[in-house]
């Protein structure tokens, strides 16, 4: 097991490189002088730009800029943005604001998408089953931008049960209408695959046998049909949590999160290479941690899964 | 331990007071096509302590009038009418409340198939505290280790912090066995408790079911396909058909003197009762044998098939490339004459299928080799074992999961024609026509789907799609297993048939050896890979040399029953 854990940690080094370079690139070949960009109409002189572009090595060949990258960052030295401010600062001010959100997201959506999805599974073709069916087919077709804004006219200003925008005033109760925006689209998939998986294992022999037992139906449905049900269901919140890491560049944008997403997407347009890379690397360990938590709790769900060594 | 040996019950029943009485039970499905009575006018009582059995064929109703009685209907299933009186109180219509006070407590169940009755994500020592637990009965770790040592599990305080899966068949067979008694109940329903089990492992669960129930008294509903599993096992015999109780009565006489015709068909036609070689083919054993007196020339001349000392290894991982090696098959030697049938028994695990994987190349030997006619298998050319695919077709287990359910009959049986480049359009609509003649099935079959058949239909699909090549060998991998007592019948009748008409060789795969006797000439049998004896069907049934397979023949079910000749 810690055999397994190891050598699944040690993949995270190709990963990590793999991703970095390619983003790096990626910036790297974006059109336009970012420094030139800095300064708008008014240019400044050919001296201060060729000082900056020093400062910032790029006046290096790519190679070079993405060496001196690691080498800094293996020296947790992750450098300053165009604006000044050292990069690891920023950091450590934008991710836990999108942790906060993209946690409240999951549990949004583990709640809501797995009870609903349990009681349309138990309750298949009746009038909830439906009712629930349609409404999930509605939320996964209607984009996440549009639904954003409807959740904010409607509970931020015309009911008012909410704070409209974030702002600087985090906390977990100012991202609640964010988080719910957030986690609507992963909730309709999370209750459609639980309802599913209901469904099937309702039937499955071995809950025939259970009540056959003299179990009550509260019992065989919690450590049954409930149980059973979870293993794909876990797999998928897990997998989508490193989604709602990265995927929240526009629910930050429409409730004016300061968090990672909102972030990004200014350094995106300035392209910063190194802040740009710095906070995709975070989220690239996020995702690879994700996954691993997944698998070790998709071998907890399901006993037939052993990792061997 | 018939009724008169119990007088009173741990509840006081009176001994003339059956526990469990069906009256004129009636059972309704709501199906996509309308109404289905399941169950029509279904009439039989369980005393205190005794030993019923149902015995029908799949679809007879007799699952579902079991299922019934513990509240267990599928859900577009009801009780249309009758009554289920469980001393004298009638729980047809009971509430859902009082069916889970008795279940597990007074109704105890061992259900059909172990492979999927235990929920795999929880221990098996799990799995049996919850019903003690629901039963209101002490559940601590050595309740635990008790009841299943009592079902037969060694070593149990172990076993119990073991999952499903890391049980055999037979051990989770146990482990349900010990759930379903563990409340001691006084009615058990055993639903094919053993059907999916090795027939040794089977004679040794049911020994072990009837010791555990004679000693507690328990009364016991057993479910089953098999008329000689029933009349060993049952004190009183109820054969149901089509949803119909259409006999009923004491084992032995029912069996020796059965008076509806389904169970004059279904006593003559039991293959665990049945003791000769059906008699069409026989003509051809006789020749066979005749051939295999001059040992040296039936070599040359007339052993379609060779196997040398052929094996398999499978490399088993360990995780790290580590791997260690697993014979499957070590060391098999055996021939086949052409025009006979050979059958390969041995348990599951025993490898027998493996063999026939490899004679039919779809599996690559690891040592060993296989002659067809003389040649080497494993030197031919890819256009040479296309060639050698004509001669040798398959025969598989399992009729619902061989035929292609996109194809309609018709392209079914010629495909393999066209693959094969064989005549033209027409000529192939008139093979087969032929083909379709040739196992029976009416022509208009041709423009049907495999789900409009039965079981027993398919399988002659797949016996005509077999043909069509006109191959020399056929390879039939368990091709009976799966059908109903009276289907498997007349499929080994036309299988007879056609080999005495065209001439046919047959590598027979089974595990049962009650079929073996009544279509095989010479028996091969298996264990754990490697071959432990081989013979001619008569000697080695009537004189078996080793322990195993003396073990493998006493496990049939009915043996040792005595019938008078005319219906055996």
């Amino acid at each position: 097991m810690i055999q397994f854990i190891l050598r699944r940690l040690l993949q995270v080094i190709p990963v990590f490189l793999g991703t970095t370079l390619l983003v790096y690139f990626m910036v790297f070949a974006l059109p336009g002088d970012p420094i030139r960009a800095l300064f708008g109409d008014r240019p400044p002189s050919e001296a201060v730009i060729a000082a900056l572009r020093q400062q910032y090595n790029l006046d290096q060949p790519f190679w070079v800029q993405y060496g001196l990258f690691l080498k800094n960052l293996f020296t947790f030295n992750l450098g300053v943005d165009f604006t000044g401010q050292p990069i690891a600062a920023t950091l450590g001010r934008v991710f836990p604001v999108t942790v906060m959100l993209a946690v409240e997201a999951l549990v949004i959506q583990a709640v809501f998408g797995i009870g609903f999805g349990l009681i349309a599974g138990l309750r298949k073709g009746k009038i909830f089953d439906s009712t629930v069916l349609l409404a999930s087919l509605v939320v996964i077709a209607i984009p996440i931008f549009v639904l954003g804004f409807v959740l904010q006219l409607v509970f931020g200003v015309y009911l008012g049960w909410a704070k409209p925008t974030v702002g600087t005033d985090v906390s977990w109760s100012t991202l609640l209408l964010p988080a719910f925006a957030l986690a609507l689209v992963s909730f309709a998939y999370v209750l459609r695959l639980t309802r599913a998986s209901v469904i099937e294992n309702s039937t499955a022999d071995y809950v025939r046998t259970a009540t056959a037992k003299g179990l009550s139906r509260p019992r065989v449905v919690m450590a049954h049909i409930l149980r059973n049900s979870m293993i794909p269901v876990v797999t998928y919140l897990g997998a989508s949590l490193g989604g709602l890491m990265g995927g929240a560049i526009v629910t930050e944008g429409i409730f004016n999160v300061p968090g990672v997403g909102q972030k990004l997407y200014q350094a995106i347009l300035r392209s910063e290479g190194p802040t740009v890379v710095a906070i995709v690397s975070v989220l690239v360990l996020v995702f690879v941690i994700a996954n691993l938590l997944v698998d070790l709790l998709y071998a907890w769900l399901d006993p037939r899964i052993r990792y061997e060594k | 331990m018939t009724a008169s040996d119990v007088t009173i019950t741990e509840a006081g029943t009176p001994a003339n007071r059956p526990l469990l009485e069906i009256r004129d039970l009636a059972i309704t499905f709501n199906t996509s096509n309308g109404e289905v009575n399941a169950v029509r006018n279904a009439h039989f009582t369980i005393m205190p302590g005794e030993t019923v059995a149902i015995v029908g064929e799949s679809g007879s109703g007799k699952s579902t009038t079991a299922l019934a009685a513990i509240g267990l209907l599928p859900a577009n299933g009801r009780v249309s009418g009758g009554q289920i009186l469980l001393d004298g109180e009638d729980i047809s219509h009971a509430p859902e409340k009082r069916m889970i006070e008795l279940r597990g407590n007074t109704i105890g169940m061992v259900p059909q198939d172990p492979m999927s009755n235990l929920n795999p994500v929880w221990k098996i020592g799990y799995q049996v505290k919850e019903t003690l637990r629901a039963n209101g009965r002490p559940s601590g770790p050595e309740d635990i280790a008790k009841v299943l040592s009592e079902a037969g599990l060694p070593d149990a305080h172990r076993r119990a912090r073991q999952y499903p899966h890391e049980f055999s068949g037979g051990m989770r067979q146990r482990a349900l066995i010990a759930i379903g008694l563990s409340c001691q109940p006084r009615l058990l329903i055993a639903d094919e408790p053993t059907s999916a089990l090795d027939v040794t492992v089977q004679r040794q669960i049911l020994d072990h079911l009837e010791g555990m129930t004679s000693e507690l008294g328990t009364a016991v509903l057993l479910i089953t396909h098999d008329l000689g599993l029933a009349a060993e096992r049952a004190d009183k015999v109820v054969v149901m058909y089509r949803g119909q109780v259409v006999e009923s009565g004491p084992s032995l006489e029912l069996l020796q003197n059965p008076q509806h015709p389904y169970t004059k068909r279904l006593v003559e036609s039991a293959p665990s009762l049945a003791s000769r070689r059906i008699q069409v083919a026989k003509e051809q054993g006789v020749q066979a044998a005749d051939l295999l007196a001059p040992a040296a020339e039936a070599l040359t001349a007339d052993n379609v098939l060779q196997i040398q000392d052929l094996r398999k290894v499978y490399k088993l991982r360990q995780g790290l490339g580590k791997s260690s090696d697993f014979a499957a098959v070590d060391g098999v030697t055996f021939d086949v004459l052409r025009g006979t049938t050979t059958a390969i028994v041995g348990e599951s695990g025993s490898g027998k299928s493996t063999v026939a994987k490899m004679v039919l190349q779809l599996e690559k030997p690891t040592d060993g080799k296989i002659l067809f006619d003389g040649v080497d298998t494993s030197l031919l050319k890819p256009s040479e074992l296309f060639k050698f695919r004509r001669r040798v077709q398959p025969i598989f287990q399992d009729p619902y999961g061989s035929l292609d359910p996109m194809y309609n009959i018709y392209r079914t049986i010629e495909e393999p024609l066209r693959v094969h480049k064989i005549g033209n359009k027409a000529s192939r609509e008139k093979k087969v026509r032929e083909l379709l003649d040739q196992v029976a099935l009416p022509q208009s079959t041709m423009q049907r789907y495999p789900n409009e058949l039965s079981g027993g239909q398919r399988q002659r699909v797949a016996i005509a799609r077999a043909l069509a090549l006109d191959p020399e060998v056929i390879i039939c991998d368990e091709a009976v297993s799966a059908l109903d007592v009276l289907v498997q019948a007349q499929v080994l009748n036309l299988l007879a048939d056609l080999q005495s008409n065209l001439g046919l060789t047959y590598l027979f795969i089974t595990h049962d050896l009650a079929v073996v006797r009544q279509i095989a000439d010479h028996v091969c049998v298996m264990e754990k890979g490697r071959l432990v004896e081989t013979g001619s069907t008569d000697d080695v049934f009537d004189a078996p040399q080793q322990e195993y397979t003396q073990a493998l023949l006493n496990a049939i079910p009915g043996a040792k029953l005595m019938l008078p000749p005319e219906v055996a």
